[in-house]
């Protein structure tokens, strides 16, 4: 089952740098980030500068302990860079109170990790439905649209299993609904896939891909797989704390998982 | 748009469902200190109301006047001879004071009361008629000592329960029997209202005679000065209100004082003691036994507030990846300080409704197994209430900052 044709991400140049006509949904300047481990400092990115556009689809590659989790936290609002500028939406966020980011992750920004971080014990929808509570969004709303989110990562039928009850990559599924549920700008995954057999993760792949052209939410991820990095249209790579390369993809994968998301009628799989 | 407080409160509930033998046994250590506290004050306020109907059933707004000085609360230290009151004085005090309603006398004297081969000891009075009245002590049986008696000077006699069960089998009748006083022959005419004993005594060992009689007849030696004036051993003297008793005191002392020709820099050589005053004397040491055993409450309250932060601590710790993620997803600082912060208070409320629980259940069970009756006032369940919420307070506000600081990334890292 291969996705529509007609709907086309956006059309980016590589480095993105250059397009100047709209404001990029992520834009750091100079962006450095130095650990102290008491007398010892750690230099875990030295001057990173990037421009992610509205609805572009990005894979940051890098060896072991290169910075891409750094650079990952930084943009997703829940680390603080020791120098240079982050600009979310043209919004400086280096400026923002404890409470104005905690309302931006809550608002712009699904998180996704690599350890999934679903709350034990607890079913699929309610997981799904914590980042509407800290909206504030009424009870009933929340159920609905937990339901409808599950429903878009193919998870329709497990709304009310628990995390112990379902594979790795339906609970990487679970934390993407949880990501989503919000509608965000953008998404952000540390090595989504990282944890996952190859076709989970191309289910993975396949969901941000249908994210990233259906709805036009900007998806940045990491991994060190290539041929999980080929399903975008660009790949940065860091080495040692900078960017080494910044390319465009050629002939992007696009990603068609064998069967249909577990059992699920194909026209549920998105709204 | 922030979280909902009705919100907050599903995910304290919620995280403390989640363990929930550990919230149990968190809650009971705040219970049992609750329990302790409704329990404890009730027997307080228990105490303090015996005390009070005790008194209260003495008659209200009577005043006592005594020869003799006594300290509060302790036995009579007489000053010898001199120390006396006598009918003269009686009749002045009773006569000449306004706002005296009523008045009685009695002279008492220990005595053996004879019947058949039966023999009771106990305190005999002679007493005027009045003295029912004045005490708020009926016969329960047959009459009381009347006028007729008081001038005559009859060999009649009003007894005690006790004095009763000593002399007579049960269901035997007494009125109308003669019994021997100290080897005279008195006929009893009734049997007093039973009083039950208290911390003063058996109150129904007694027997009551005309004041006449025991003065002129049955103690005539004991019952006379050296100037050969008929003594008393107390005055009654009935107030209608606090505030004619405190005007009738300082009134009678001033009467006696000058007819027992006391110079200025003399003490009284007799008390005028209220009832009211005793009752002030004795509220006060149950006050501070309600008190004390409040503080003893509050203490093993504070054990459970104490198991309260322990709990929550290792709640923080353990839940660390739980705080880390919920601020990953967008909650604010404040929004993790009320989740726990409401866990706590929540814990320490529900502990306390059950606290209640177990107080007014085991003050019902001390008050089978004592004399008086323990009782929960509602202002001790409120002060319960609000302090466990308070407790809850205080010992959750510090591991809840400790959540809400928690830095995201550090704590979704933590193993
Ligand atoms: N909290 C931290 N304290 C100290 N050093 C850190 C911390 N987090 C990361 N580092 C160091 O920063 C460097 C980059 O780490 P990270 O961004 O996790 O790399 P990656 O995700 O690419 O493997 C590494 O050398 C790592 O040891
Ligand atoms: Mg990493």
């Amino acid at each position: 089952m291969a996705l529509t044709a007609t709907v086309q991400p956006p059309v980016t140049n590589g480095n993105g740098s250059n397009n100047t006509e709209t404001v990029p949904v992520i834009d750091i300047r100079d962006v450095t980030k130095v650990y102290k481990m008491g007398e010892v400092e750690v230099h875990a990115l030295r001057g990173v500068s990037l421009q992610i556009h509205k609805g572009e689809l990005v894979a940051i590659m890098g060896p072991s302990g290169s910075g891409k989790s750094t650079l990952m936290n930084i943009l997703g609002c829940l680390d603080q860079p020791t120098s240079g500028i982050y600009r979310l939406d043209g919004v400086d966020v280096g400026k923002l109170s404890d409470n104005e980011l905690a309302a931006i992750r809550n608002k712009k920004i699904g998180f996704v990790f690599q350890s999934f971080n679903l709350l034990p014990r607890t079913s699929a929808i309610d997981n799904v439905e914590q980042p509407l509570i800290y909206a504030g969004v009424p009870r009933r709303e929340r159920r609905e649209r937990a339901k409808a989110a599950l429903e878009a990562v193919g998870l329709g039928n497990r709304l009310d299993h628990h995390p112990s009850e379902l594979s790795g990559g339906q609970q990487q599924r679970v934390a993407i609904a949880r990501a989503l549920v919000n509608r965000p700008a953008l998404i952000l995954a540390d090595e989504p896939t990282g944890n996952l057999d190859s076709r989970s993760g191309a289910e993975i792949m396949y969901i941000f891909q249908k994210l990233n052209m259906e709805r036009g939410i900007t998806v940045v991820f990491v991994t060190h797989d290539p041929r999980i990095a080929d399903h975008t249209r660009r790949v940065i790579r860091i080495a040692d704390g900078q960017i080494v390369s910044d390319q465009p993809v050629a002939d992007p994968i696009i990603a068609c998982p064998e069967e249909p998301l577990h059992g699920q009628p194909k026209h549920k799989y998105f709204l | 748009m922030n979280i909902s407080i009705l919100d907050v409160l599903r995910l304290s509930f919620v995280a403390l469902g989640a363990n929930k033998l550990r919230t149990f046994l968190t809650m009971l250590g705040i219970s049992i200190g609750i329990a302790a506290v409704i329990a404890l004050l009730a027997i307080g306020t228990g105490v303090q109301e015996y005390v009070n109907q005790q008194f209260a059933s003495a008659g209200s707004n009577l005043i006592g006047i005594v020869p003799g000085r006594i300290q509060r609360g302790g036995p009579p230290s007489g000053f010898g001879q001199q120390s006396v009151l006598t009918m003269a004085d009686y009749a002045a005090v009773s006569s000449n004071i306004p706002g005296v309603v009523d008045h009685a006398a009695d002279f008492t004297s220990a005595g053996n009361i004879v019947f058949g081969s039966r023999t009771s000891r106990v305190q005999i009075s002679g007493v005027t008629p009045s003295f029912a009245q004045v005490r708020n002590w009926p016969a329960r049986k047959g009459r009381f000592i009347n006028d007729a008696d008081m001038s005559a000077r009859s060999r009649v006699i009003a007894l005690g329960v006790t004095v009763v069960k000593d002399l007579f089998a049960d269901g035997e009748d007494p009125v109308g029997q003669i019994v021997r006083v100290n080897n005279v022959p008195f006929q009893v005419i009734g049997v007093m209202e039973q009083k039950g004993s208290s911390f003063l005594g058996d109150q129904d060992a007694v027997a009551y005679i005309p004041l006449s009689t025991a003065q002129e007849r049955l103690f005539q030696a004991l019952a006379q000065s050296k100037s050969g004036d008929r003594l008393i051993s107390t005055i009654y003297l009935q107030a209608e209100t606090d505030r004619d008793r405190l005007l009738i005191q300082s009134a009678a002392r001033n009467i006696l004082r000058e007819r027992h020709r006391l110079r200025p820099d003399e003490p009284d050589d007799f008390s005028v003691i209220s009832q009211q005053e005793l009752l002030d004397t004795f509220g006060a040491v149950t006050s501070v036994l309600t008190i004390f055993l409040g503080a003893i409450a509050a203490i093993s309250l504070l054990v459970g507030g104490i198991g309260i932060m322990n709990i929550m601590l290792v709640s923080v710790t353990e839940r660390t990846r739980e705080i880390g993620l919920r601020k990953a997803i967008g909650a604010k600082p404040s929004a993790i300080l009320g989740q726990f912060l409401v866990e706590a208070v929540v814990l320490s409320v529900i502990g306390g409704a059950l606290g209640i629980l177990i107080g007014i259940g085991s003050a019902l069970g001390i008050s089978n197994a004592v004399d008086f009756r323990p009782i929960v006032q509602p202002s001790a369940i409120a002060l319960a209430v609000s302090f466990s919420a308070a407790v809850g307070l205080f010992f959750g506000i510090y591991p809840a900052r400790r959540a809400s600081q928690l830095n995201p990334i550090e704590a979704l890292r933590y193993e």
